[in-house]
């Protein structure tokens, strides 16, 4: 009985993560004075907690995207690039350099109207992705390469090279703001995420995206439209970053096409990697991808809040890659399964 | 058979013409484009990004993807000044230790990739931030270097035909080029590479030292990186853990443009090389023209990508085609004869 019952515990995708992230909140409790502490300023709640929400919101946007993505069979390396693209272009757009530009012609556009205009153009660089990859059948990675290399370039060209600051009081809120006491942009991701997970809980777009990344080709024989699936993940993952560029740019104040989300992509896939999800595609659980945002961010705060120099972030994500992707191979998990084995029977 | 390697030979052919296209154009665009010097130091410029990419070929033909190669660059260039100018070794004894670091990262790759069945994607990932992090727990700041024998290796210049000179860099290319050539080309391991890349199951069932070869492929990447890294140290004097970011992709980017199919199994070194050298003269192009901003480097490496990547897509679907109607007709055939 026992053993069926522990299998039933530890089969969920989602445990081993969430085990990792309590190891890793253990820990603070432990060396981080305060580290549950929460406070109440002027009616917003303050805490360590509710900045590793907070600052992990981003990265949990790209990674809801990215696990579409590679639930599908592909990757999509050019998010880092997708976000500085709509940064560049919402910062613009409030910006009133463009007024100086051009007096006449290009009036400072209204909030909504940007915050549309920036999310459109970043669901075609989604659509320009998904199009390249389901119906010119190029490589996913090579695909997005295209996107990636362009980019920033294009980001650059955006702000012709210039660092753009917004002065807009109202944008500011999205990244900065509260609602009910927690940030506003613990309450985006939580409504894209709840969206993402009833598309592929309660629609048959999950059952869909799931064949199709276990077998495209089984997948066209049952009828399934793979290439119409493909696109809608490359799509959403597009949004997704646009919305993670707008929320950054409204945190910072400010657009840098040069440094907006460098290399973020890769945090994106580290995260959908160390939740325990198969980088080749299929079954994958979009929860435990949240959690492995979360522990992402989690090491980034301890971190930062033990006084460790920053520099050896980079060092410590490495370690944890290594650790967690071998302890996700058959190796060695037959080795742990052979140990607890001889356990249960002595 | 023949047809799938006329299909290979003409994706690099193409690589060679437009490259050879681009320097015509530039000769006729811009005054002094077209000279000996001008063209060498296309080389000199891009000596470490060709020494680097020549191991990610190898890389992408077995089927694999390395994306260490810019911060073990970085980390190479940070130990060599941290050695040299914090702790004088000696400069003999801090290459030797330099070169070996790649191979060790790369050991480790492969390890991680053959062994505990990490995607190769992460494994290198991981040996990013491994080799970059480092690099910043050196020291934050840049070191420069000083040393006499590191100052006269970056200065030394070789004469070459009509006036213009080669730096110690573009020999170090050139070798490693013909290594490569004959690694790739000439041997076993080169042949094994190929086959593996091609379907690796089928290499395992042929009885090739599939995982061997693998975690020598990545050894092999890590050293190319580690002396495109002494390399880059010779060019650029100085150690930063900043230096050479990015530098992976376009080290992919080159390889892709020379012909190489991110599929693996199918690419050429030498190809790699002239995929390099076209990043390089549309940088010259733009350092020219003077008018156009940095950004439209960027911009126009992803056009040609997306130019090659369309070629090459249209010669497979070309090549499957062929091969799918000489299937019928060979069924025909026999049907026929029956």
């Amino acid at each position: 009985m026992k053993p069926v019952l522990k299998r039933g515990i530890t089969s969920h995708q989602v445990f081993w993560p969430l085990v990792g992230l309590a190891l890793l909140l253990l820990f603070n409790v432990i060396f981080t004075k305060d580290f549950f502490l929460l406070e109440i300023k002027d009616g917003h709640l303050y805490g360590s907690i509710i900045d590793i929400l907070n600052r992990a919101s981003i990265l949990m946007l790209l990674t809801i995207g990215m696990t579409l993505v590679i639930a599908s069979g592909g990757i999509d390396i050019s998010v880092g690039s997708v976000m500085a693209i709509s940064s560049a272009t919402i910062a613009v757009l409030l910006s009133g350099k463009m007024i100086d530009v051009n007096q006449h012609f290009v009036p400072n556009v209204s909030l909504g109207s940007a915050l549309l205009l920036t999310l459109g153009l970043a669901l075609i660089l989604g659509l320009w992705n998904g199009v390249l990859v389901s119906y010119f059948g190029l490589q996913a990675i090579v695909a997005t390469l295209i996107l990636l290399v362009a980019g920033r370039g294009i980001a650059q060209l955006i702000t012709s090279g210039n660092v753009i600051t917004v002065y807009h009081e109202r944008f500011f809120y999205i990244g900065g703001g509260f609602l009910f006491g927690f940030p506003v942009s613990i309450f985006i991701v939580g409504a894209v995420f709840l969206l993402t997970l009833i598309l592929i809980k309660r629609t048959p777009f999950g059952l869909f995206l799931e064949t199709v990344g276990i077998n495209r080709v089984a997948g066209r024989f049952s009828g399934v439209n793979v290439p119409l699936i493909t696109l809608i993940c490359y799509s959403i993952s597009g949004l997704c970053a646009g919305m993670a560029g707008i929320l950054m740019t409204s945190e910072v104040r400010s657009s840098d096409p040069n440094t907006m989300g460098n290399f973020i992509e890769l945090d994106a896939i580290l995260a959908f990697a160390i939740a325990g999800n198969s980088m080749a595609g299929g079954k994958f659980s979009l929860s435990a991808s949240m959690v492995g945002a979360l522990i992402i961010q989690t090491i980034r705060t301890t971190i930062y809040s033990r006084g460790v120099a920053p520099e050896i972030m980079l060092v410590v994500n490495a370690v944890i890659v290594i650790i967690i992707c071998s302890l996700q191979s058959e190796r060695v998990k037959s080795i742990i399964a052979r140990y607890s084995w001889t356990q249960g029977t002595a | 058979m023949k047809i799938p390697i006329k299909a290979k030979y003409t994706s690099m052919a193409i690589t060679i013409g437009i490259f050879l296209a681009l320097v015509v154009i530039g000769s006729f665009a811009y005054d002094n484009f077209f000279g000996a010097q001008n063209l060498v130091n296309l080389l000199i410029d891009n000596s470490f990004l060709i020494i680097v990419a020549l191991g990610e070929t190898l890389v992408i033909i077995s089927g694999g993807i390395d994306l260490s190669v810019g911060s073990i660059i970085a980390f190479v260039s940070m130990l060599a000044a941290y050695l040299l100018t914090t702790m004088h070794c000696n400069p003999i004894l801090v290459m030797v230790i330099a070169i070996a670091v790649g191979g060790v990262v790369g050991l480790l790759h492969g390890i991680l990739i053959t062994y505990f069945n990490v995607q190769p994607f992460i494994a290198t990932l991981a040996g990013m931030f491994l080799t970059r992090g480092l690099s910043y727990v050196i020291s934050t700041d840049t070191i420069s270097i000083s040393n006499p024998l590191f100052v006269a290796i970056s200065e030394y210049r070789i004469p070459f035909v009509f006036d213009s000179f080669l730096s110690i860099g573009v020999i170090v290319t050139l070798c490693m080029l013909l290594v490569f050539i004959y690694i790739g080309h000439y041997t076993k391991f080169g042949r094994a590479i190929y086959a593996i890349g091609s379907n690796e199951q089928s290499a395992t069932l042929m009885g090739l030292p599939v995982k061997r070869t693998k975690v020598l492929v990545y050894v092999l990447s890590g050293l190319t990186s580690s002396v495109g890294g002494l390399v880059f140290s010779f060019y650029m004097l100085s150690g930063y853990g900043s230096h050479a970011t990015g530098l992976e992709l376009d080290a992919i980017a080159g390889t892709v443009v020379g012909g190489t199919l991110m599929t693996g199994g199918v690419g050429f070194v030498v190809g790699t090389v002239f995929g390099v050298l076209i990043e390089g003269i549309i940088q010259t192009f733009i350092n020219f023209q003077g008018d156009l901003n940095s950004w439209w480097t960027r911009i126009a490496i992803a056009v040609l990508l997306l130019i090659f990547i369309a070629v090459q897509r249209v010669l497979v679907a070309r090549r499957e085609q062929k091969k799918s109607v000489k299937r019928v007709e060979t069924i025909e055939g026999t049907a026929g004869a029956d």
